[in-house]
């Protein structure tokens, strides 16, 4: 097969998106757009305990108010009610613990985190439907909130759920080689506590969901906001009893996933699409922003106690690790946060011993599952910070120190042995460390620094530098599945199963079609997250939309291309080896004025007289799937100059700079873009957004008055460059680039704010995360 | 997010929105910008059975000097205000803080006087009444009373309006030559409320000696707090670096933060003496 001309390269252009438009005009379908004839408006009266007993629900005064059509307590649910799946079981570790408890449609007996469903109200309107919410009574006895990790775990602490021995929802111990030899042979050994707390994601739209039951059809058609529109299908059906063809998921436009809305299932989405078809009418839910506070998941806090061993020239010879997890409520998503800490840790360093075992905790909280980072950012934060703290003890440079436990070149792939969240012992498919270090301490302007920070302090400035390495795990299976079809138009469908919340994917794997079959991608209409056009495939997440559906995309474009040049030779009787596909045509080589174009070829592989030979299939459609057989590793560094107010503590960011290597880039524009609005999340974690709650389990800062998100003001433009270090594991080469802006900045904040206020000469480290001014005031002032 | 039912009522006049809320009393409350009211019945933390929207009442939203004091109409949007010359001329203290009154869309909609009302400790227009010595009109079917603003705010989101009247005009003396303004503070983000908030207000003799000082400061306790104190202490001074450090420690004392999800009480103290400070060093260079 010949080899795309150069000139029609799609792959790599920094397009600008093909969904843009629809998208800036508001002309994109959301699922708030979604208004159908008769359709009712569901609420929720959820808990406003973080724990306690339901001792009475009245709900007589609520049936009698006008306009209320439906109001569903627990009981109503009869045999619908049950437990959630568990959506990613633990993989396969000796000696683990994992007690599975997962979330109810509707709480029944006792509730357990704040904001969990209780009632459903169904109404002609949401103003009917919140003012009955206000009708009914219920009656509560509170019982003792769990919160605190460490009390948690107390012998004899009050239980999360009644039916476990303690509040451990897992236990699991990891290791690689033999950390107390380590520890014995090590000339230094570093050991901190570290506190790092994750927020919510606060997708800009929230959660929501209509279910339309058409009786004529004996179809139901599900529009939600999820990053997994064929699982939420197959999932429904089943729970339903109905057949995978009779249920409809369509995931439109979607504004921001981040994980949360990967959660299956959540229990309005089993109660909407029930509700729906046993009144027989449409029914719409939105979440309000309120609800989004409790009732969607959140990452949050991890308690480490580690240590690093070294030897006398800084090289490390050892990682321990032990750490408290916060999973909430529930745990339906499993350990693989947890494990991403656990794994990650690590970071791009060549550590021959580890051993890390941690503790997953059921608290009186929303239920944790991943969010953007996914626990990486845990164990990140806790690698560089005690990287920091041993280059500080071993008199060594912060950035020397790095470069002199980075994993060489030629160590690749390399064997960390331990099991990641894929089920795969983790391996590092391909990496080239120390040029993406040089480039990011070259951006930053890492040699003047020391000069420009002197300076600076002479006019009463505190400027502080951050350098922080990180890798990233992407694209991990089981599969995507893609379906390209050229129509006679001579534009080109392609259809996937995941989701799409703000990707690109309308355009980058529109190149990747483009790319195969020479023509332009604005010509290539993609259709994500419709399960009537695609109904194989596991979601978004994971940052592996690029990697593992792009891949089946390019599987699909290549079977497809083969098809197309197969029905050009026989069209002009020559050999597939003289013909040239490019401009939507195809053509031969040196006489292009015998050329066919795409649509007419279409046109012929589907007639409709005569016949399609035998063995053949009709039209120039290919389907493909992709499966990695483990995730790929993607790497980067995170530099940057914050100026400190010495007396308000207020940092500002003067400098920053983000060094990249996730493979073959498809499309550098869209990857800038997801570069930066991770550091703009990870800018919000580690400096403005902390879920605040009272003893009594309360959340106090449930609204964006109060819980800060990053503005336009508060992130800095930033430098980005890039590396490439192709992956071995797919066609393209390619590793996701998700999660890696958000990854590193706790740890580059944290180090950066104590060079600008020299902290450590007056004995204060920084080993929480997130900071404020205020706290970090409380940190500067208890020591002063 | 849906507020709870309600009459909403838009009188074309002044009388007409009185009468209202006199019949009404405690059930009614006043639209005027909706910016914390709206936000609050979405909540339904306010649940007011009517609204008297002041929208279309028409004279309610002028700015007349008169030898440099100021008269403002209760609904004189944040906005309109921010970019009144007159008021620049006579008081840029009010364009200087209402900068930093949250964002410009809300200042499109929010209104001084609505504001005001509101009476939220934490928002910046009352610490500068105080520092301003404003007094303000208010009307009731009956007539009209005026108060001071240090009598005005009683506590958070309570001021000594009755259930019949309106606060309608605000009233700003006229600030005597060689005096300077300033207004600090220290919010988390642009346009949230501060953490802290100093309003400072100098007057030099032409000697270049301090004869008048006023400081007042937000989310600095239950209400908009004065610092007379730091302020009497300024008095007969030269407002030298050592001077306004004395006052600045002074105020740190006065202040009663309370402390809250973005701040620690103790500090919003710190932050309290760090910007008289340098609010004050401002001031005094804007007298001079």
């Amino acid at each position: 097969m010949m080899d795309a001309p150069r000139e029609t390269r799609q792959i790599g252009r920094p397009l600008t998106r093909n969904e843009d438009p629809r998208l800036l005009t508001g002309r994109a379908l959301f699922v708030d757009d979604v208004e159908l004839p008769r359709m009712l408006h569901a609420a929720f009266l959820r808990s406003p305990h973080a724990h306690a007993e339901i001792l009475s629900i009245d709900v007589s005064a609520v049936k009698a108010r006008p306009g209320v059509v439906a109001v569903i307590t627990a009981e109503d649910l009869g045999e619908y009610w049950q437990p959630g799946p568990l959506l990613v079981p633990p993989p396969p570790i000796a000696g683990m613990t994992f007690r599975q408890r997962c979330q109810v449609p509707l709480a029944k007996g006792v509730v357990r985190h704040l904001g969990e469903p209780i009632v459903m109200v169904v109404a002609e309107s949401r103003y009917v439907a919140e003012d009955a919410v206000g009708d009914i009574v219920l009656e509560f006895a509170t019982r003792p909130v769990l919160g605190d990790l460490e009390a948690a775990i107390v012998p004899g602490a009050p239980r999360v759920h009644e039916d476990l021995p303690d509040n451990i929802a897992a236990e699991v111990v990891q290791r690689k080689g033999d950390y107390a030899a380590a520890r014995a042979g090590a000339a230094h050994i570093i050991r901190r506590r570290f506190w790092y707390d994750h927020g919510a994601s606060m997708a800009m739209e929230t959660r929501g969901i209509v279910a339309d039951w058409d009786v004529k059809s004996d179809r139901l058609t599900v529009w939600d906001t999820t990053q997994a529109p064929v699982v939420i299908r197959n999932g429904l059906a089943a729970m339903l009893g109905l057949s995978e063809r009779q249920v409809r998921v369509i995931a439109p436009f979607i504004g921001g996933g981040f994980g949360p809305k990967m959660m299956m299932f959540y229990p309005e989405e089993v109660l909407i699409p029930w509700i729906a078809l046993r009144l027989e009418r449409p029914v719409k839910w939105i979440e309000d922003r309120l609800e989004h506070f409790v009732a969607t998941t959140h990452e949050r806090g991890q308690l480490h106690d580690a240590e690093l061993a070294l030897d006398g020239n800084g090289r490390i010879l050892g990682v321990r690790d032990e750490f408290l997890m916060d999973t909430g409520a529930y745990n339906p998503y499993g350990l693989t946060v947890p494990l991403n800490s656990q794994c990650t840790l690590l970071n791009c360093y060549d550590i021959p011993a580890y051993e890390s075992r941690f503790r997953a905790v059921y608290t009186n909280r929303t239920l944790v599952t991943p969010y953007r980072g996914a626990g990486r950012q845990h164990g990140i934060f806790v690698m560089e910070r005690l990287m920091d703290a041993a280059a500080r003890e071993l008199g060594l440079d912060r950035v020397e120190i790095r470069r002199r436990n980075l994993i060489p070149p030629d160590a690749f792939p390399y064997r960390n042995e331990i099991i990641y969240q894929d089920f795969a012992p983790l391996t590092y498919d391909s990496g080239n460390y120390g040029p993406i270090l040089d480039a990011a301490l070259d951006a930053i302007g890492h040699a003047g620094f020391a000069t420009e920070k002197a300076k600076a302090k002479a006019e009463g400035r505190h400027l502080g530098l951050g350098v922080v390495c990180y890798v990233e795990g992407t694209g991990i299976g089981p599969y995507e599945g893609a379906k390209v079809r050229v129509q006679t138009s001579g534009k080109v469908t392609l259809a996937t199963g995941i989701g799409t919340q703000g990707q690109g994917h309308f355009t980058a794997f529109a190149q990747v079609v483009a790319e195969q079959l020479g023509l332009d991608a604005r010509d290539v209409e993609v259709t994500t997250g419709d399960t009537d056009q695609f109904d194989w495939g596991v979601g978004t997440f994971a940052s592996r939309g690029a990697v593992v559906a792009g891949a089946a995309t390019h599987g699909a474009a290549v079977e497809v291309r083969k098809k197309v040049l197969k029905a050009a030779a026989e069209h002009f009787e020559c050999a597939e080896e003289d013909l040239v596909l490019d401009g939507g045509r195809v053509s031969i080589a040196g006489i292009p004025e015998r050329h066919i174009t795409l649509g007419a070829l279409a046109q012929k592989a589907n007639p409709l007289r005569g016949a399609v030979k035998p063995g053949t299939e009709p039209g120039l459609e290919a389907t493909s799937y992709f499966g990695p057989e483990m995730g790929a590793t993607a790497a980067g560094v995170h530099a940057m100059v914050i100026e400190v107010d010495a007396e308000t503590l207020r940092p500002a960011i003067l400098r920053y700079v983000v060094v990249h290597d996730c493979g073959t880039v498809l499309n550098p524009l869209i990857l800038a873009g997801q570069i930066q609005g991770g550091v703009a999340q990870g800018i919000g974690n580690a400096f403005f957004e902390e879920l605040t709650w009272s003893e009594d389990g309360q959340l106090l800062n449930a609204s964006l008055a109060d819980y800060l998100l990053p503005t336009a003001l508060d992130v800095p433009r930033m430098e980005l460059r890039h590396t490439v270090t192709p992956s071995p594991l797919n066609p393209l080469g390619t590793k996701g680039a998700g999660e890696g802006g958000a990854i590193p900045v706790g740890a580059l904040y944290a180090q950066a704010i104590e060079d600008a206020l020299d902290l450590p000469a007056r004995g204060i480290e920084i080993t929480e995360i997130p900071l404020s001014p205020s706290r970090l005031w409380e940190i500067v002032h208890g020591h002063d | 997010m849906k507020p709870a039912p309600f009459e909403w009522h838009a009188p074309a006049s002044l009388a007409e929105a009185l009468a209202l809320k006199a019949a009404h009393g405690e059930e009614a409350r006043f639209l005027a910008g909706g910016q914390s009211l709206v936000p609050a019945m979405n909540f339904r933390v306010a649940q007011p059975a009517i609204l008297v929207d002041l929208n279309r009442v028409a004279g309610l939203d002028s700015v007349v000097e008169e030898n440099g004091a100021l008269r403002l109409g209760a609904m004189l949007r944040h906005a309109r205000l921010e970019r009144d010359a007159t008021a620049a001329r006579t008081h840029p203290i009010l364009a200087e803080a209402l900068h930093e009154v949250a964002h410009p869309q809300i200042r499109n909609r929010g209104t001084i006087g609505g504001n005001l009302s509101h009476a939220d400790p934490a928002s910046e227009m009352p610490a500068v009444m105080l520092a301003l010595d404003a007094r303000f009109g208010l009307r009731n079917a009956a007539g009209e009373r005026e108060v001071a603003a240090a009598d005005f705010f009683l506590g958070p989101l309570t001021t000594a309006l009755r259930p019949d009247e309106m606060l309608t005009e605000i009233r700003l003396p006229a600030l005597p030559p060689r005096s300077g303004t300033a207004f600090l503070e220290v919010a988390r983000r642009q346009g949230d409320y501060p953490m802290m908030g100093v309003a400072a207000v100098v007057t030099l003799d032409a000697a270049g000696m301090c004869i008048a000082a006023r400081i007042a400061c937000c989310s600095a306790g239950p209400t908009p707090v004065a610092a007379p104190r730091a302020a009497a202490a300024l008095l007969g001074t030269r407002l030298g670096e050592a001077d306004i450090a004395a006052a600045a420690e002074l105020l740190r004392d006065e202040v009663e933060p309370l402390g809250s999800v973005q701040a620690s009480a103790g500090y919003q103290r710190h932050l309290a003496g760090v910007l008289a400070r340098r609010a004050l060093l401002l001031a005094k260079g804007r007298a001079a």
